[in-house]
């Protein structure tokens, strides 16, 4: 029953939406809109288990006072305090507090909101701005043309990193207009349109083909690592 | 004598990145733009729409990726608003729906006073589920959207009340930054449905999308240039968008962009240069 | 070559050389400090008082918390990267349960009580929607994906976690094969012949059809690992494996391109929205 049945689930569920899509009538088509709305709502409950699981992992960890279990107490008080926030959509407004659960969660005097704008919206943005130094770190240290290969792909880079600014324009501005297509901004337009996209399209279809045998290997049960360790 | 160079300290290499964006956001550097023939389709489609059209404009990007991203959902956003073209905002990522209200607050409710929220434009909100949730907009949405994304009852609302599927769009435009985004809409969405679709996304994305280009997807806005080129061809068609009223902020952002990909490129080759002194020195 | 000195010594060195760092630290925050305090006693700056003032301020701060990861991981750093996840995992948690469970669960089984408490869009004419029984279905797997957390019965989440796999595997299965396989052969096919909008043809353009067509095909034989890659079969790889490069080096160029335009935006929150030292 813990192995046995959650492989009907799966071959019953995957069976269908495959027979739905070529067969797009009913009970098919019906049955398919309803389980993909059913995968909607139990992925929000995903999410609980998420928050569940950080209150379990942190809240062990100050209980114990492990290693950096202040770190972890700051954890919990920003996730308690945003979810509190969050669930009883408290305001501040002229002054003063209050709550209204008919509002909209993306009111801007919403406290939750606050916490998104001040706390969330500016780490979120650091963290991705932070890669910009280690990428051009990266470049300086590693970037180098050792063999045929590494050339190639050195020299396209630096064609579309001039290309994609006004600098390639200006590097190649004087050539005449029979031989404007060796202009970088062109040669960077005709990269990514052509040996790029046919790169990227022999990677796709290799990806594909191997989406769809673990798919089937999934559905058919031949593959159960999403089931964990036999217990 | 042999001369050699010296190997950076990473926080030197730091610092000039750093200096190169800094400098350049200060003294305001600003170059002209030449847009591009992918970009130019892309603008031209839309600009093809009539008055009255439904343009569902998906966004999928989270804060993290707003440099990027806004400045192209605003010129989209202005150009099918100044069209007339019916805007339905969705987004299938949890971080989407304050960058909706950004861009209604921002960008429709301040710089076109005469359209209205629910008549010219409206947002279904935001839903989970990735690929399940875009099949279902695509065969039958009002199972999962019951109201808009501001609590309205989806048959009471006079843009919603008629919406079936995605069919019911003329077009789709997904500016998205990853999982689920343009792929996953074109995959689950328009490829089944058969409606238009065109995307804007992060630089990293765009690569990955041109398989899809021109016979799944009519064009791609790949990174801030491109949506620099967008708001330099929103601005020729539309002069009165040249007014600073309308914040062209991806043009502002290519001034600094032009010289931190100078001194990226100074950096490689100077890397190269370290290396290939080093290797003379060694067979000398 | 002298004899390694006494350790005594050595930690008399190494320690002025941390209390000078420590000092210049010290001097830098100090001056930071004071030049912040000055602009905003000017009004030059906003102050960090207010709700919009203080929370202006709250994400200057984290910002440059963040960003003093570059000079190694720190005890700001850690600070707030445990802040952001505590409050993205919150974040999650209630966007979700405001967007879907409560229009799409509880409302369906509890429409009654919340149009009346919680979601009044829901009601039609002032008449609140039939409760829908099916809806019970997803609220069991919803509530037996719950038990992951559970320690006496974590198996029982196994049957919510099938529903979600199959869910995938059944959408990817087609999805990937319509518009990842068929779909892209049939766009280098289509793409060896293509014509203008008036009917002529356009031989620069097919030309570029026929370069996709090689390098695609190039590209799979690389990725065919099941033949030894010798002779004929041998050279298209190679070409498929510059196909590759190329198409890797177009990646990267764009990478730097989208990392550079993010640290972009980052610094003009700090220099024009919080600093004031620069204008839009």
């Amino acid at each position: 029953m813990k192995r046995t049945v959650p492989l009907v689930i799966t071959f019953t569920v995957g069976a269908l939406l495959i027979v739905a899509y070529f067969i797009p009538h009913w009970p098919f088509a019906r049955l398919r809109d309803d389980f993909n709305t059913f995968f909607d709502v139990i992925a929000a409950f995903a999410y609980i288990v998420g928050g569940g699981n950080l209150i379990r992992m942190h809240g062990r960890r100050a209980a114990r006072q492990e290693a950096g279990w202040g770190y972890s107490l700051v954890c919990l008080a920003g996730f308690l305090a945003m979810l509190a926030f969050g669930l009883t959509k408290v305001f501040w407004r002229e002054g003063a507090p209050g709550w209204d659960l008919q509002g909209d969660l993306n009111d801007s005097t919403l406290l939750f909101k606050r916490g998104y704008d001040n706390i969330f919206r500016p780490c979120s943005a650091t963290f991705y701005a932070l890669l910009a130094f280690f990428i051009a770190s990266a470049s300086y240290r590693a970037f180098r043309a050792r063999n045929v290969e590494a050339t190639l792909l050195l020299v396209t880079a630096l064609v579309i990193l001039l290309g994609r600014t006004f600098v390639g324009t200006l590097m190649t501005g004087w050539l005449p207009p029979s031989l404007e297509f060796l202009s970088i901004p062109q040669l960077s337009n005709w990269i990514m349109s052509v040996p790029n996209q046919a790169g990227n399209r022999a990677i796709m279809i290799g990806v594909a083909l191997g989406i769809v045998s673990l798919s089937l290997k999934v559905i058919l049960g031949i593959d159960r690592s999403h089931l964990g360790e036999k217990d | 004598m042999a001369w050699r160079l010296p190997e950076l300290d990473r926080r030197i290499v730091f610092a000039l990145v750093g200096l190169s964006v800094t400098i350049p956001i200060l003294w305001k550097f600003h170059f002209p733009e030449f847009p591009s023939p992918m970009v130019r389709g892309v603008f031209e489609r839309v600009d093809s729409l009539p008055a009255g059209s439904k343009l569902l404009l998906t966004l999928d990007y989270d804060p993290g990726s707003e440099p990027e991203l806004n400045p192209m959902t605003d010129a989209v956003t202005r150009h099918a608003a100044t069209k007339g073209i019916r805007i339905y905002y969705i987004t299938m990522w949890a971080t989407g729906p304050p960058m909706i209200e950004r861009v209604i607050r921002q960008v429709l409710q301040k710089e076109f006073p005469d359209l209205a929220y629910g008549r010219d434009f409206v947002t279904l909100g935001y839903k989970p589920g990735n690929e399940a949730a875009i099949a279902i907009v695509a065969s039958d949405l009002r199972k999962l959207f019951t109201t808009d994304g501001r609590g309205t009852n989806i048959n009471a609302g006079e843009m919603t009340g008629s919406l079936r599927n995605l069919r019911s769009f003329d077009m789709v435009f997904s500016v998205s930054a990853g999982f689920p985004g343009t792929k996953e809409w074109i995959q689950y969405g328009t490829d089944t449905a058969g409606v238009p679709i065109a995307a804007g996304m992060t630089a990293v994305q765009a690569p990955l999308n041109y398989p899809y280009y021109p016979t799944q997807l009519l064009g791609i806005l790949g990174g801030i240039k491109a949506a620099a080129e967008y708001e330099l061809l929103l601005v020729k068609k539309y002069p009165r968008f040249a007014d600073p009223a309308f914040p062209q902020e991806a043009t502002a952002k290519m001034g600094p962009q032009t010289w931190a990909h100078l001194t990226i490129i100074g950096l490689i080759v100077l890397g190269n240069l370290t290396t290939l002194l080093a290797g003379r020195r060694g067979r000398r | 070559m002298g004899a390694a000195p006494a350790s005594g010594s050595n930690g008399a060195t190494g320690g002025g050389s941390v209390n000078r760092k420590a000092i210049l630290w010290a001097v830098l925050m100090g001056a930071g400090g004071l030049w912040l305090v000055w602009r905003v006693a000017t009004g030059a700056m906003p102050a960090p008082w207010g709700l919009e003032g203080l929370g202006l301020w709250v994400a200057a701060l984290l910002t440059l918390a963040v960003f003093s990861f570059l000079l190694g991981d720190n005890p700001v750093y850690k600070f707030a990267e445990h802040l952001f996840v505590g409050v993205s995992a919150a974040y999650w948690m209630v966007t979700n349960i405001w967007a879907v469970l409560v229009p799409n669960l509880f409302g369906k089984l509890f429409p009654e009580w919340i149009s009346t408490h919680l979601l009044p869009g829901l009601r039609e004419n002032g008449r609140a929607p039939e409760t829908d029984w099916f809806y019970l279905v997803p609220a069991v797997f919803g509530i037996l994906l719950l038990w992951r957390l559970s320690p006496k019965w974590p198996w029982m989440s196994r049957w919510a976690l099938a529903f979600i796999i199959g869910i995938t595997a059944g959408l990817r299965a087609i999805g990937f094969v319509a518009s990842d396989f068929i779909g892209q052969i049939h766009g280098t096919i289509v793409s060896l012949a293509v014509w203008s909008d008036t009917g002529s043809f356009l031989p620069g353009a097919s030309f570029n059809g026929l370069i996709t067509l090689v390098g695609v095909l190039a590209g799979l034989c690389y990725f065919y690992f099941s033949k030894e890659q010798t002779g004929l079969f041998g050279r298209v790889s190679r070409l498929g494996v510059w196909t590759l490069m190329i198409t890797f080096g177009a990646g990267f160029g764009y990478t730097v391109m989208g990392r550079v335009a993010l640290l972009v935006g980052r610094l003009q929150f700090l220099l024009i929205d919080w600093l004031r030292i620069a204008s839009p």
